[in-house]
């Protein structure tokens, strides 16, 4: 067990190396931050100097090496555009992201899972027939385009719920909740809709196909013999082992619903990590985009290494094989 | 008795009509798609934030409605020298946090504009010294005689010496490392209209009003809350949905939309930008062309072809939904210069253009490359596109590079070497006068004088560049203005750029609330009123 989460940190370090090589590969590519950091009055001999300040004149690999070795400690720089340390902006911003997927999370399992049984089990129906397609155009429609027509229904058209922000916040030391207010809880709707859309009609069609084939072996049609009745059958014996696939794949969808809720955070101006990085793009603020893309890396590497702890001790063939 | 009844009456009714703005506490709500990024108002020359932190900090001068300049925390000013300023300074002035206002703060703050980390040292570098006579008086010092000081003097604003000292601000706030005074980044302390109560950089920022201003002022707002939302959409959403009083900017094609939605309107008054499109006209050969060892550019009649091959008025219609200003100069009329008379923008006339092309031994046109931006001007890939395909008519085939702003101007501007033949910029000079103008667009590249800096395609002629000169240090008006007017002159007959219009403001507001848009998109809380 030691060894093998050893072997996962090494890997973890290195996968995040990596992300942060691409990154500022990419970086070069982005456009010049210096334009975005003074106004048209300023002289090009000033422009220069803060350019030789930043340490931007240096080539890419002492930049990269001086990235990774105050990383390393824990100091990812001051933002071009804020100037204030990345590390404080992103802490600061990190609750509003986490709450979000928190919610979008349980939202695509709570529904997803009891629309997946209910399609397995009634294959045929007209109701199962309406939920497989409208799952169809949950997959294909992009979480911009839902969330404005979000907008524009609950907030433009109706006026049930706010149409941006996150409304009034409690901060505590070193969190922010919108959970405790009702402005905070009525603006996490339409987002946390816009952003579970996705990963509820991934796991409905998966716990569908899962249940599916679980129900075809042989234990649930013994089980069946026995005379047991459908609701245990179907809920005790199938459902349950259908589940091991869906914890996996949620966890690791967990990782993505914290990088895509960029997209759901601009829609909605929403202030999590996504919207300041979408930010710091069209800004060119390489510090908050490096530190961005590491953290998220981290946050992957995170999860799957959880997932991987589960399985082992879920699963008792994994253990023998070590010992 | 009666009398003594009346004049109860009379202080019953002054009592209501001073608690009545107390009692309605209004809020403004707005939202703009950029980040109010920081407090320290010597930290970036930014339209955004300077104009927002108007209502915080003030200058000794500073601009009324109409962006013309009155006396802010001056009071008069008079000029002793060519190059010696006397600034009465405003009796009475109180910062937000009770201090007073001296000649102290002005010494302190200009010098603090000049600290390594400040963007405003061109502004501040129009004082060479600052003599201090009294706490209320100054005579300032310039380099050279300066008909526009007090133009110049609008955003540099004045910060309180010993808030500044107690907090280590004293140096303007940047984002190298190894500065850590960064309390004025996050934290204000004024002397405007309007305190700051809270502020998150890129989330949220609330401002109440100072109740001890120095000025009356009419509005009756008593609080803003500004909100930075980055997507159109959303923004227009926000404000027809009645959460916000006012979005900027809104695009050019939503306005159909907030015309038809109850309790919205679009606000498009005129911008005192130009824009315009400028060519290569300095190197002997262009750098992104077929035509190998001359550059067409070169050839003024070439010039005149282009500038008669495009059809402003069809960009104005299609492109620009009818709300541009077709121009001929290089100045809206909001600036000190403009001139009406060669304001008369270049006839349309491909066929005149085309014969043009044919007698400078371009019968079948050429090909040239044109850079654009495409997220910093209203619609400006747009307009780019317009222009290529007017220009084909007559034969040039113009190849598009349209990017975003962060690639293209570190392409076109002189970090990148100028690297460009052909390209669309807009331009407002930041004084509000024709002098900006031509001595950073229309004045010959000029290391040393560090003239011509945004003369991208290096224009270039002697006598502009003297009259440039002159111009920057004529104090008769009337003198000044005639040579403005020379300059421009020149310039319009060599077909040296080739102006577009003046592009609208764009603003969504609701009924609820009147403003007043400034034309350089400038937002000032003091001409904010809530309807009742």
């Amino acid at each position: 067990m030691v060894s093998f989460l050893f072997k996962r940190l090494i890997q973890s370090v290195i996968v995040m190396f990596t992300v942060a090589l691409i990154a500022f590969t990419m970086f070069q590519f982005v456009g010049d931050p210096i334009n975005n950091m003074v106004g048209q009055d300023t002289t090009q001999e000033e422009r220069d100097a803060l350019r030789e300040r930043l340490g931007l004149n240096d080539p890419i690999p002492v930049q990269f090496g001086n990235f990774v070795l105050k990383a390393a400690q824990g100091d990812f720089g001051r933002s071009y555009k804020y100037q204030v340390p990345v590390s404080e902006l992103i802490f600061d911003r990190m609750p509003a992201t986490l709450e979000l997927a928190f919610v979008s999370a349980i939202l695509a399992l709570v529904i997803g899972i009891p629309l997946g049984v209910y399609t397995a089990l009634r294959r045929s129906g007209i109701l199962s027939k309406f939920i497989m397609t409208m799952s169809l155009v949950g997959v294909s429609l992009p979480p911009f385009l839902i969330g404005i027509l979000l907008i524009l229904i609950f907030g433009v058209v109706l006026r049930w719920l706010p149409t941006f922000g996150r409304g009034d916040v409690i901060e505590f030391t070193s969190w922010s909740t919108g959970f405790l207010t009702a402005s905070g809880l009525k603006s996490l709707i339409l987002p946390s809709i816009t952003l579970a859309l996705f990963q509820m009609t991934l796991i409905m069609r998966l716990v569908r196909a899962e249940m599916l084939e679980v129900l075809r072996t042989d234990f649930v049609k013994f089980a069946r013999a026995r005379g047991l009745p459908d609701r245990l059958v179907n809920f005790k014996h199938a459902l349950k082992n259908t589940l091991v696939p869906v914890i996996t794949i949620t966890g690791l969808q967990l990782g993505s619903l914290i990088a895509f809720a960029i997209i759901t955070e601009s829609v909605f101006q929403w202030p999590g990590m996504g919207l300041l990085f979408i930010q710091a793009v069209s800004d060119v603020d390489i510090p908050i985009m490096a530190a961005y893309l590491v953290l998220i890396a981290f946050f992957f590497v995170l999860i799957n290494m959880i997932v991987d702890v589960l399985y082992y001790a879920v699963d008792p063939r994994l253990r023998s094989d070590d010992e | 008795m009666k009398l003594r009844h009346g004049l109860m009456a009379a202080a019953a009714a002054a009592a209501i009509s001073v608690a009545a703005p107390a009692a309605n506490a209004e809020t403004f709500k707005f939202a703009f798609q950029g980040n109010l990024s920081s407090l320290d108002p010597h930290s970036l020359n930014e339209s955004f934030l300077l104009n927002t932190l108007g209502n915080i900090y003030e200058g000794l001068s500073m601009y009324d409605e109409n962006l013309g300049i009155v006396p802010g925390l001056a009071e008069s000013w008079e000029t002793i020298e060519p190059t010696k300023w006397k600034f009465n300074l405003r009796k009475g002035v109180k910062f937000h946090n009770g201090n007073d206002f001296t000649a102290q703060d002005v010494v302190f703050s200009w010098k603090r504009a000049l600290t390594e980390g400040s963007d405003q040292k061109v502004r501040a570098s129009k004082i060479k010294a600052i003599e201090v006579v009294d706490d209320h008086t100054i005579i300032v010092e310039t380099p050279a005689p300066n008909p526009i000081l007090t133009s110049d003097l609008v955003f540099v604003y004045i910060m309180d010496k010993e808030w500044s000292e107690k907090n280590k601000a004293t140096e303007a706030t940047s984002p190298s490392a190894d500065n850590t005074n960064n309390y004025a980044n996050l934290n204000a302390n004024g002397t405007g209209p309007y305190r700051v109560v809270e502020h998150k950089a890129d989330i949220k920022s609330t401002f109440e009003k100072n109740a001890n201003y120095w000025k009356k002022t009419n509005s009756n707002v008593t609080k803003v809350e500004f909100t930075p939302i980055k997507e159109a959409a959303t923004r227009v959403a926000a404000l027809i949905s009645g959460e916000l009083d006012l979005v900027y900017p809104v695009p050019v094609q939503d306005w159909k939309r907030l015309d038809e939605a109850k309790g919205v309107k679009a606000l498009a008054g005129p911008e005192a930008r130009t824009i315009f499109l400028g060519m290569d006209q300095g190197r002997d050969e262009l750098l992104y062309s077929n035509i190998k060892g001359k550059n067409p550019f070169k050839d003024i009649r070439v010039r005149q072809a282009f500038a008669h091959a495009l059809n402003l008025d069809a960009i104005k219609k299609k492109v620009m939904r009818g709300a541009a200003t077709p121009s001929g100069l290089m100045v809206a009329p909001q600036i000190n210069g403009h001139n009406a008379e060669i304001n008369i923008p270049y006839a349309y006339d491909p066929k005149k253009a085309k014969a043009l092309l044919t007698e400078a031994g371009y019968p079948d046109g050429f090909e040239v490359t044109m850079d654009c931006p495409n997220n910093r001007y209203v619609n400006d890939e747009k307009i780019c596109q317009a222009a290529v395909s007017m220009l084909a008519k007559v034969g040039v085939k113009v190849d598009l590079l349209a990017q975003p702003k962060s690639k293209y101007f570190g392409k076109v501007l002189a970090q990148g070497g100028y690297d460009t033949s052909f390209y669309l910029l807009g331009w407002t000079p930041g004084t509000m006068d024709s002098e900006n103008v031509l001595s950073t667009l229309l004045s010959c590249q000029n290391k040393e004088t560090k003239a011509g800096g945004f003369n991208l395609g290096n224009y270039c002629n002697p006598k502009v560049d003297e009259l440039a000169r002159k111009v920057g240090s004529e104090t008769d008006q009337a003198k000044r203005n005639a040579m403005i007017k020379e300059a421009f002159s020149i310039v319009k007959a060599e077909y040296g750029y080739l102006p577009l219009h003046q592009q609208p403001l764009s603003w969504g507001v609701s009924d609820r609330v009147t403003v007043n848009q400034r034309a350089d998109n400038g937002l000032d809380f003091r001409y904010v009123n809530v309807n009742k």
